[in-house]
């Protein structure tokens, strides 16, 4: 169970903005970067988020480059899930590479910037429990709720030499 | 039911058929990641325990910030470095030129599977493969296990007939999908190119509208491999990795758009945001003043694009008050435009010319914009900050917009310089 405070972002946040170009030189050193993150969509975000605070955005969250140090530094700067009615596609699967929880929610304009929130992965709920109210996701398939578990695909490759079994 | 280009190549690669929807992992020809995706996949790589690399083409490129203009990333690339000599795979340093325009020079074949830690591996698509960008980790898996997983996606055709007027390009078709289906309208799709404009188009146009796919979200843009295709890869001394992929006839899309390209004008991308398109007939009327002109990238730093903006800015002159910058996106394609005479007539205009790579396109050096600047760039995207300073504006447009826009020092109309 997933539960935190939100930030809310609009529509297309792009990986220029969650980790901006200019600190291409940072990027080896991802606790610096993550000093950083998303501050060209919102001011001082890294200054004040908590750990395990959640992020709630509109549509095409993660749209543009495939740089993995995105999704990355959000989860370093300490938050446990991203919530946006549509994720890019690299972004998404880096995000469950890196073990950091996504959730794809239409009602997300009926969260609002500091509600408290519950998420249950496996089940796909989202409770709003600063307006009591629950919400219906569709879970993450199952091939990539194994990879969540390990938190990365690196500690799955780790742990079992190869993919999580695909359906056949 | 016949199988579309992607659901063929995989299963080939899988040795069963395939369809739209399902989960499969595939084997890899190539893989490859470059300076700023690279080094994280090196740290990956090792850290799952791999010792060499098991795809046949594993590639690495400095291409970003390259040369490196600080040593925190001139640190970080001698870790690709290192990582060449110890492992099979191979590195192109320096003064090489743009990963994207190296695999399609000398490596991606028709039926490949493709995959690179950089959003625009989808160029490729363009020889009839099926290539896609993703993370570091992914690529270190690739790199480590020869095979990655994927969803095989459904395609979206597009159907591009009719000719071009003149002063229209294929940067304009590529914008015009954009203004249609949006910076999201093709997430997780592949986009498949097709019509007698398609047919005609040279080799060098058709990496164009491959390598802006995933400015749409999708996963790939893909170009039937057919005769041009052949020519193309004998031009590289490469005919023999020729041999014709296209979809069945009866093979299943998601969607099919039809653009008539004899009704295009040329077109901008404008601030902050690809699919944020605009005629230049209705620019021309705001006045836009323009600080920097960038030709080149993976997008439009070929011979031909530099050809196009020759043409017109030898005939006008460029304008003293705008910066115009040049890169040719390889080193094969700065050596063929020093034969012709054309960086010499470049430099003689007053452009800077800057090595092959991706030059100002990251943001990082050789082109950062002042607070409240604009440039008008061939490149594929204009996110804020993309440049290195979110003050700035990104116009986007083709090579020729481009140059006629060095010429006045404002956005304009390029068939005014026919
Ligand atoms: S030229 Fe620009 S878009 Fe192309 S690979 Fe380089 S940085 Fe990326």
């Amino acid at each position: 169970m997933i539960k935190g405070r939100v930030w809310k972002f609009g529509d297309d946040i792009s990986t220029d903005l969650i980790a901006p170009g200019r600190y291409f030189h940072l990027r080896n050193d991802l606790v610096k970067l993550a000093e950083h993150v998303l501050e060209d969509a919102m001011e001082d975000f890294a200054k004040k988020v908590q750990k395990g605070d959640i992020i709630v955005a509109g549509k095409n969250f993660g749209l543009g480059s495939s740089r993995e140090h995105a999704p990355r530094i959000i989860k370093l700067a300490g938050v446990s899930c991203v919530i946006a009615r549509s994720f890019a596609r690299i972004f998404y699967r880096n995000a469950i590479n890196i073990g950091l929880p996504l959730v794809v929610l239409e009602e997300v304009n009926e969260i609002e910037q500091g509600d408290e929130l519950s998420i249950d992965l496996e089940n796909g709920t989202v409770e709003n429990i600063t307006r009591g109210r629950i919400y219906k996701f569709e879970p993450i398939p199952d091939f990539m709720m194994k990879i969540l578990r390990e938190d990365g695909i690196t500690n799955y490759i780790k742990k079992y030499g190869d993919f999580p079994e695909v359906a056949d | 039911m016949g199988k579309t280009m992607t659901e063929k190549i995989f299963s080939e690669h899988i040795g069963k058929d395939v369809k739209a929807g399902e989960i499969i992992v595939s084997r890899v020809d190539v893989a490859m990641v470059q300076d700023g995706t690279g080094p994280l996949t090196i740290k990956e790589f090792y850290n799952m325990g791999f010792k060499d690399v098991k795809v046949e083409k594993a590639l690495l490129f400095i291409d970003h910030a390259s040369p490196s203009p600080r040593k925190e990333l001139s640190n970080s690339q001698n870790l690709m470095r290192e990582f060449s000599k110890n492992t099979s795979a191979y590195l192109h340093d320096v003064g090489e030129g743009i990963c994207h325009q190296i695999l399609v020079e000398k490596y991606v074949k028709p039926g490949d599977v493709v995959v690179g830690a950089d959003s625009h591996t989808c160029t490729s698509g363009a020889l009839g493969a099926f290539a896609t960008g993703m993370g570091s980790t992914d690529v270190a898996i690739a790199f480590g296990l020869g095979k990655i997983w994927f969803r095989v996606p459904e395609t979206i055709k597009i159907i591009v007939n009719g000719q071009l007027n003149d002063g229209v390009y294929p940067k304009d078709i590529i914008l015009e999908i954009m203004r249609i289906i949006k910076s999201d309208g093709a997430t997780y799709k592949a986009l498949e190119f097709a019509g007698d404009c398609i047919e005609k188009m040279s080799q060098d146009d058709r990496f164009t509208l491959c390598n802006m796919a995933v400015e749409a979200g999708a996963k790939t843009g893909m170009i039937p491999a057919d005769e041009i295709t052949k020519e193309f890869l004998e031009s590289n001394n490469r005919g023999k990795d020729f041999r014709k992929i296209y979809s069945d006839p009866d093979a299943s899309y998601e969607t099919v758009l039809e653009i008539d390209a004899s009704k295009l004008e040329p077109l901008v991308s404008m601030p902050h945001q690809v699919d944020n398109v605009k005629t230049i007939s209705e620019l021309e009327k705001e006045n836009i003043k323009i600080n920097q002109v960038f030709i080149g990238t993976c997008t439009n730093g070929r011979f031909n694009d530099l050809e196009v903006a020759l043409r017109i800015l030898e005939k006008n002159g460029k304008n003293p008050d705008v910066r115009l910058i040049i890169s040719p996106a390889s080193k094969d394609v700065f050596q063929k435009a020093l034969k012709e005479g054309i960086i010499e007539k470049f430099v003689e205009l007053g452009a800077v010319v800057i090595p092959p790579g991706c030059g100002p396109c990251v943001g990082i050096h050789q082109g950062v914009l002042g607070d409240g600047e604009r440039v008008l760039s061939t490149q594929n995207r204009n996110f804020k900050g993309r440049m290195g300073n979110p003050e700035a504006e990104i116009f986007l447009a083709s090579p020729a917009t481009a140059a006629a826009t060095a010429v006045t020092g404002k956005i304009t109309d390029p068939r005014r310089f026919l």
